[in-house]
Order: C-alpha cells, then structure tokens, then sequence
C-alpha cells in the first residue's frame, strides 16, 4: 500500500535520510525503531509531505506522492499523530477531533462516538481547551484526531513520549481495536518492548539508514542491538 | 451669557468624521450644561468608534489568522470606497446595492492578492511581508490618484446625511448610530463563522499551527486567501461608511490604518470584541481631544492609544495564546 524508494531527505546542507526503503502492507502494522537522530521522525515527515521529496521517492497504491502537499496526502488515506501531539491549544477537545474529519470524508469506522468509545475520558472532557487536559489524554486527542479522517494508513510518532508506564499501556492498548477498523499502523518508537509488542515487522534504523527489516515474532535481541547501536551485543 | 464651547470651532476638515456633537452643543444651555455636552461627546465618540471598528476588524482576522500585518489595509479600504462611488455614479446604484456588487469584486480581488502574491511572502521572517504590502499601499494610492485625481469624493447618502434620532438627553446621528450597528453585526457574524463552523475551525487551527493543519488535510495557503477576501468584505462595509460620512481622496488609507492598527492593539490581537473596544477608545478620545481642543482630536486618540500600551502591553483582551 505504501512504499519508499531510495528516500532521501535534507535539512540544509544536513542528509538526515541516505536512500530509505519501506513497505507497508494494508492492514499491517509496522514498528520502525531506533535511537535519538535515527531519522525516524524525518522519515515520518517525509511520507506526510512535510518535508518534500522527489515524487517517486514514495508511492501509494502504485502512485507517486511524494511531491504532494500534507493535506493532498491526508486525503489519499494517510494520517499522522505527529511527535508531542501539537493539538490546537485554541480548539477544544471535540473542535480538534472535528478538525482531524474535515478534510476527509469517507465512509468507515471512525466518527467522534466511535473515537469518544475508544477513548471515553474524551467524551467527558470534550468542551475543555485540547491543551489544558493530561499528557496521556492529549495523545487520545492526537490519536483521534487523526483516525477522524478514516485512514487507511496510520502513523504513530513517539506516542509513548513522556508519558507514565500506566498511561502507554493504556494507549497501546487501543492499538488492536484500531487495527480492527481495518487501518495499517507504523509505530515510530524508542520503546523497543512497546514497539515489537503490536507490530507484525520491524525497521531498524540507525543514522539515516535501514539497518534491519525482520519479523517482530522472530527477530532476536542481538539482531536488534547490533542494529539499534552498529555494534554486536 | 456663557461663552461659546470650543468645540464649536470644529471645523469639516478633509478625512476626518464630522463630530454630531457639535449640533448637540448649540443647544446646550437649555440641555442641562456642560455635562449633556460630555455625556454626548462621550455618545458619539463610542458612535465613532464603531466606524474605527470596521476599518480594524479586517485586520485583526487576517493578523489574527496569519501574523500578517497588512500595510495596506487603509488603501484597500479607499479602493473599496471608489469602488463603491462608481457603482453609485456611473450604475446609478444606490450606495448600498453598490456595496453589495463591490463586496464580491473586493473578496476575489483579496483572494487573489493573497494567492498571488502574500503566500509567497509569509515566512518566519516578518519583514518581506511588511515590505510587500508597503509597496502595495504606495502603488495602490498613486493608482487611485491617477484614476480619480486627489479631489475629495463623498459617496451620496441621500437624506440618511443629515438625520438624526432624537434620544432625549442626547441626539444620535442615524449614519453613526447604523455603522455602530454595522460593527456590532458584523463582529457577531465573524465570531459565529469563527467559533461555529468548519471553516472558522480551519481557521483557528491554521492559526495556532499551520504545519499540523496541513497534516489535518487543511491546505494552510488556501485557508490565508479565503481569510484575507473575508477581510475585504469587511473592508467594504467600512468603507461604504467611511465614503458616506466623510470626504475621501487617495491619500488619507495610512490614517485610516492607523487608526485601525491603533483599535487592534489596544483591544488585544486577535479578540474581535476587543478590537470593537479599541475602537471605540480611540473614538471617545478623539471626540473628548475634539471638545477640549478641535486641533487635539486625532492626537487625543494616539494619547489613548499609548496610554493603554503603557498600562496593558498585550491590550485589553489579549488571546490567551499567542
């Protein structure tokens, strides 16, 4: 469903990719980890349009988008909660929800009912400002606002980020009941037990690079530490 | 005998608004003295600054919504204001059937001003926008100077000019009295679009981060050009006002500018209701400035106007993000 070929991506005069290649199969869900300054996060913004790339540098369906703007990319299907949740600190918990809906209007499994049963603290807190709620309850928002758009596709950045235990058990507890809906899921994590935990196959990637592509049922703790710090455990 | 308020020294003067309260000072002595004439001076200053509300109102939607500070703000609203005469003298339409062909005419002409040439501009650096629009007050005046030479018009009101409500302890011009209206109307109407629907939501959402936005499915460029032609709609309520209350000629849009920059600021970026108050400060003062001394009314206004930066920095009511 989604793929990158040879992705590259600069900030500056700075390579942070150096020739990415992913799948993403529908309905797959896909744990991408790795250390700080892996390229993790770039190689998210890159898929979303936020940073521009060639457009065969990433195909959907077959299709090049990698020359598309955010919003055309949201709109084939593919949704993000980005790192640190940026919900709208103007907007309500429902208003950013809403927002998350509008520019995409397919038939699925998401609404804001389905996203307040997933999430039914939401329900409750839905009137007050996105930002006044907790760290854990802002990531519901983030998730939300993203699935309100019915994704096919749906990115998770860091959605473990300074968040208690108790509170990222909660949020990768609802991981299964979205893929239910029928979305494929990449989980960009540092939390490697999290990650390995919901994902069907993992990426490895360090310093801009793919340095592991396994199943998550099958990869061993050395293949990971070899590819997660470039040395051998 | 008394001797005669030196607010009825008052003179019409080029681009300023003509202050009622001078016909309330003829009849002071019967009125009740020299507190009538305050609480009139203090009627038709917040009168006044209804008008000042609609010259800022477009202005604090598009700061509000794109940290844009358009220098040409005031030129549009003289744009408009030709606009408006023409289709009052040359289509024989009335001022406000006018106002209604010329709002569409200003909404694309603010549609494509931002499409074509503010996109291209916005940025983290605020200085390249502040120069583009700066470039466009200079041609936009010297254009209108040379379509329509630097003689003042006045859009023709009709009887609407010269009529007034009597209220008992004051009388209120009905020209002032539906521009306030006007303001209040068209403050509730923003605030609805921006509090009750879709596109209000889009707008905020821009506003708070546009990069996210983009990553909602909203096209952040798309959203600044249908807020900078709603800004123009408005811009063309005001200046229908402006044309019927008072002379207008190419030169005078950087008053009115300031006088709106002045009303946004004082009532806080980004607040509607604020800007509404801004204004109407500003009016009071100049009207108070006007009564005390007729050469004292605009600078009474930038008094006002310092006086609060100094007391509340971020105005009146300031967002509670910025």
């Amino acid at each position: 469903m989604l793929e990158t070929r040879h992705l590259t991506a600069n900030y500056g005069q700075f390579r942070a990719l150096f020739g990415v290649d992913i799948t993403v199969a529908a309905g797959e869900c896909l744990a991408i980890i790795g250390a700080n300054g892996a390229g993790k996060t770039t190689l998210m913004r890159s898929i979303t349009g936020v940073i521009g790339n060639e457009p065969r540098m990433v195909l959907h369906r077959g299709e090049p988008i990698g020359g598309l703007s955010s919003a055309e990319i949201v709109k084939r299907g593919i949704a993000m909660v980005p790192e640190g949740r940026r919900l709208f600190p103007s907007l309500t918990v429902e208003e950013n929800l809403l927002v998350g809906g509008q520019a995409r209007k397919v038939p699925g499994p998401w609404s804001l009912n389905a996203v307040y049963d997933l999430f039914p603290i939401l329900r409750e807190r839905r009137k007050n400002p996105a930002t006044t709620l907790s760290g854990g309850q802002q990531q519901m928002v983030a998730i939300g606002r993203a699935l309100m758009s019915n994704p096919e596709l749906l990115l998770c950045d860091e959605i473990s980020l300074g968040l208690a235990p108790v509170v990222i058990r909660d949020i990768y507890a609802a991981l299964p009941r979205i893929r239910e809906g029928g979305a494929a899921i990449v989980v960009v994590e540092q939390d490697i037990g999290k990650a390995l935990a919901v994902a069907d196959r993992v990426y490895c990637m360090m310093e801009g690079r793919v340095t592991l592509v396994a199943k998550a049922a099958e990869v061993t703790r050395d293949e990971i530490h070899s590819a997660y710090f470039g040395v051998a455990a | 005998m008394k001797s005669i308020p030196p607010i009825l020294e008052w003179r019409h003067d080029k681009g300023t608004e003509a202050p009622s309260f001078a016909r309330a000072a003829l009849s002071w002595p019967e009125r009740g003295g020299a507190a009538m004439i305050w609480l009139d001076t203090l009627v038709q200053g917040a009168l006044l600054g209804g008008l000042y509300a609609l010259f800022a109102a477009g202005l604090s939607l598009v700061f509000g919504i794109m940290r844009l500070v358009n220098l040409a703000h005031g030129d549009l609203i003289i744009l408009a204001a030709y606009l408006v005469l023409m289709g009052v003298t040359l289509l024989g339409l009335s001022p406000w059937i006018a106002a209604l062909v010329a709002m569409p005419v200003m909404f694309a002409l603010g549609w494509l001003l931002q499409a074509a040439v503010l996109n291209r501009v916005l940025g983290k650096d605020i200085l390249p926008p502040l120069l583009v629009t700066f470039g466009l007050s200079v041609a936009l005046q010297n254009g209108l100077l040379e379509l329509f030479s630097a003689d003042s018009r006045r859009i023709p009101a009709g009887a609407l000019e010269g009529a007034s409500l009597d209220l008992g302890l004051v009388t209120v011009g009905i020209m002032p009295l539906m521009t306030f209206a006007s303001a209040i109307v068209t403050i509730i109407a923003l605030n609805g679009l921006f509090y009750h629907t879709a596109l209000g939501r889009a707008f905020r959402a821009t506003s708070d981060d546009a990069v996210t936005a983009g990553l909602m499915g909203i096209e952040p460029k798309r959203i600044f050009a249908v807020a900078t032609g709603i800004a123009m709609v408005v811009v063309t309520l005001a200046a229908l006002y402006l044309g019927m209350r008072a002379n207008f000629d190419p030169s005078i849009g950087p008053a009115r500018l300031i006088y709106a920059f002045e009303a946004v600021i004082i009532g806080g970026l980004g607040s509607l209701w604020g800007t509404l108050a801004g204004g109407i400060i500003i009016g009071v003062a100049q009207t108070f400035g006007a009564a005390l001394n007729p050469e004292w009314q605009i600078l009474a206004g930038h008094i006002a106007f310092l006086t609060v930066m100094l007391l509340k920095p971020r105005g009146l009511f300031p967002r509670a993000v910025d």
